[in-house]
């Protein structure tokens, strides 16, 4: 089959240094018609310069409404290969961490049961089986849960939440990301599976300022390792730096955004008071420095991409949160948030879009927070003020308070 | 039927623990330090010895015998332990420090280059394009691809001032949420859907599609005694959603669509806060299979930054400090009607001081 594939367009990307994902897809077109025709649209797609996919009807699996993507050819008499090319998403285990044994075993299924082809990883996080047809749905999705693996979310639900190495891998995680990805989704397999929400609903975890997994840009709740106390000093390993001529000065102390480090060849020393957290000095000298003992989490909400009203960075809303098991103060605020977005959120509105519609001061009424001066960047610059306290003259309250 | 297997639901994801590597098991919330080897090889050390990490580039969009491939490496060199990385790289975890140059070698071989760590150009995030989404504007993986090629020399180093980020969206769905990455190349349809009217009746259902438009720029209409509909073309933002739900009102333009170029955006709260990126090149053609245009773009935006910032400040931060004029100079980019925002927050954009530089 794969001898009367002509694609020199396509053949012009297996020329260069970077991995090619035309040859690739190449090495499975002997096996796979699937692989062979979806080569064969896309060079079409490259001659025309358009896509060739349509969207259409909900396909999934038996009681799930989320975790399966259709997906059709607008072309498929001329590609039948690809005429159905639904996506299987497969959540992820926490950190991406994999024996070759179970990723073997995955791809055993796909290769039985699908293209042979896949995203490591897709931008939610999932795990992605690109391209099956219908009738191989619900046998791929029995077969991966014999092993053990379960399908993650897609469409108006909580989607598959992803998270950082952490503690698994890395001396900066200020909390257990792996534990706690686990954990919420494990508690929210409902959410997962089932749509019911006004749109999606991303959350992802890391254990530093660093951010690794985006998700101040790319979550709806980012929920970000931080320390309250003192950054840890190590004098010695401080001294072993400077012997070896590290430049301090510029490299360090001109780069803090507070000014809080005052430093030289011989001590360092750091207003902690002062300190954003940054993570940037601890970056320079990872082992002299390390983050404090007071750990836990800073939670913002709201990130998306521009659909509807623009995109967004997430919105710090609680400045500092304990993340140890079992994370019931963590459940609690997000199903508070949860509810009221549920009762009062439009059709295709984010949390993000949510808030700024009904005001930051109605949302935090509403799901039992407090306003705090971390929350905003300065306070408002317009009289507008709604006031909701105010004295009639005749108030006895009134006239004692002259 | 005593053959069948029970059907499971919602069993969830495997706990990680079992794919854990022992060090990282026993190193657990324990890690002391990290070093860089050389670019791509990282040593994490803990009480219970050192982890090494190699770490080499993936298409994203891999086959089964990609994976196996990876997986023959780790059983050979890893004791079959890997990890993906948040930006589709592949990590092999070896306890075995005299495991890293054969494997290194293996990864030559096969021409998959190591690298990505620190101050490199890491793998790109991207989204399907042509490949597998009906409202992409250009193609993803082949933009990737072609970009790559011409900058895989500074994914294999870390001689940039400080890391860059690159992403690339296909249409402003940005399902890579490119918003916030040091260089994005955003696909862009520049025209409305155009509406079949003589098959729409048949092909879609008019509340459905009316309802599907985020901006409510679709309304229906009778023609010739038919209903179809119309789309206000001032609010259409093209994001294909209503194609999503209709055939009937393809949006991909050959003769239009085509990619725009950003800048300047940040994730980690490393030094400064972190950043939206900007509009840099508003339109550039869609030139399959290589892109010429997008690739000389994002290549001289990367070595007018890495010829001009300081030590460890990132695209946003740079350009900051030496303000945005300065930026459009040096890169000899054109500043247009198009950078000048006119969408909801576009008064927060405007320089309101004296502060120019002459």
């Amino acid at each position: 089959m794969a001898d009367d594939l002509k694609i020199p367009l396509l053949e012009e990307l297996e020329k260069g240094p970077w991995p090619s994902f035309v040859s690739d897809i190449k090495s499975m077109a002997d096996k796979s018609e699937v692989a062979a025709d979806l080569l064969r649209q896309l060079e079409k797609s490259y001659e025309d310069k358009r896509g060739y996919w349509k969207h259409g009807g909900l396909v999934g699996v038996l009681g799930y409404g989320g975790g399966v993507i259709g997906r059709y050819s607008a072309l498929p008499e001329e590609f039948p290969g690809v005429s159905h090319f639904h996506t299987v998403r497969v959540n992820q285990p926490s950190g991406w961490v994999y024996t070759s044994k179970a990723l073997n075993e995955i791809m055993d299924i796909w290769d039985e049961h699908g293209s042979g082809l896949t995203n490591m990883h897709g931008s939610t996080g999932d795990m992605v089986l690109l391209g099956t047809n219908t009738d191989e749905l619900e046998p791929t999705f029995q077969a991966l849960t014999q092993k053990g693996w379960d399908l993650g979310g897609s469409g108006s639900d909580m989607r598959t939440p992803s998270c950082c190495i952490g503690p698994a891998r890395c001396e900066w995680a200020c909390y257990d990301t792996m534990d706690l990805c686990y954990n919420l989704t494990q508690e929210y397999q409902d959410e997962l599976h089932r749509p019911m929400f006004n749109y999606k609903f991303k959350i992802k975890m890391s254990g530093c300022p660093n951010d690794c997994v985006a998700s101040q840009a790319r979550s709806d709740m980012a929920i970000i390792g931080i320390w309250k106390d003192e950054i840890q000093i190590d004098k010695d390993a401080y001294a072993a730096y400077m012997k070896d001529g590290f430049n301090i000065k510029d490299l360090v102390v001109d780069m803090c955004p507070t000014g809080c480090i005052t430093a030289d060849e011989n001590d360092i020393e750091i207003d902690d008071s002062n300190c954003v957290k940054c993570m940037h000095c601890i970056a320079r000298l990872p082992k002299a420095l390390a983050p404090g003992k007071e750990r836990g989490a800073t939670i913002s909400l709201g990130a998306k991409a521009p659909i509807v009203e623009g995109a967004l960075i997430a919105q710090n809303i609680i400045p500092f949160m304990e993340m140890e098991k079992p994370y019931e103060e963590l459940h609690d605020l997000i199903e508070r948030i949860w509810e009221f977005w549920d009762d009062h959120g439009k059709a295709r509105e984010r949390i993000g879009e949510f808030i700024e519609r009904v005001s930051l001061a109605t949302f935090l009424e509403n799901t039992g927070l407090d306003p705090l001066p971390q929350m905003v960047q300065e306070p408002r610059d317009n009289p507008y003020i709604f006031y909701e306290e105010y004295y009639a003259e005749e108030d006895e309250e009134a006239a004692s308070d002259e | 039927m005593a053959t069948e297997v029970e059907r499971k639901t919602d069993i969830g994801p495997p706990h990680f623990e079992q794919f854990l590597h022992p060090l990282m098991k026993e190193n657990y919330g324990k890690w002391k330090y990290h070093e860089t080897l050389e670019p791509g090889v990282l040593a994490h050390t803990g009480d219970a010895g050192t982890l090494y990490s190699v770490r080499c580039a993936s298409p994203r969009l891999a086959s089964t015998n990609f994976i196996r491939t990876m997986t023959g490496l780790a059983d050979k060199y890893a004791d079959g332990y890997l990890r993906f990385t948040s930006r589709n790289n592949v990590e092999f975890l070896l306890a075995d420090k005299d495991n890293i140059e054969p494997l290194k070698k293996d990864l030559a071989d096969l021409n998959i280059p190591v690298g990505g760590t620190n101050n490199a150009i890491s793998n790109v995030v991207h989204t399907q394009g042509w490949v597998h989404c009906h409202s992409s504007a250009t193609d993803a993986s082949g933009l990737v691809k072609a970009v790559m090629d011409e900058l895989t020399d500074y994914f294999t180093s870390e001689k940039l001032p400080a890391r860059i980020r690159l992403a690339v969206a296909c249409c402003l769905n940005m399902c890579g949420a490119v918003h916030a990455s040091d260089i994005a190349i955003l696909g862009v349809h520049r025209t409305p859907p155009v509406i079949d009217n003589a098959s729409l009746p048949n092909l879609c259902e008019i509340p459905t599609t009316v309802a599907s438009c985020p901006n409510n720029a679709i309304k229906p209409t009778s023609i010739e005694g038919k209903t179809t509909v119309t789309v206000d073309e001032d609010k259409c933002m093209y994001c294909g959603n209503c194609y999503t739900v209709c055939p009937a009102m393809p949006l991909a333009d050959p003769l239009n669509d085509g990619v725009s170029i950003w800048v300047g955006g940040k994730i980690s709260n490393a030094r400064s806060e972190p950043m939206f990126t900007k509009l840099a090149i508003p339109y550039l053609p869609n030139n399959p299979p290589r892109w010429p245009e997008a690739v000389d773009a994002v290549k001289n935006i990367v070595e007018v930054y890495a010829a001009n910032a300081k030590p460890f400040e990132r695209m946003g931060e740079w350009i900051e400090r030496i303000g945005w004029p300065k930026f459009f100079d040096l890169t000899g980019i054109e500043f247009t009607k198009y950078h000048l925002d006119d969408f909801r927050f576009a008064g927060t954009t405007y320089r309101r001081s004296t502060h120019n530089r002459y």
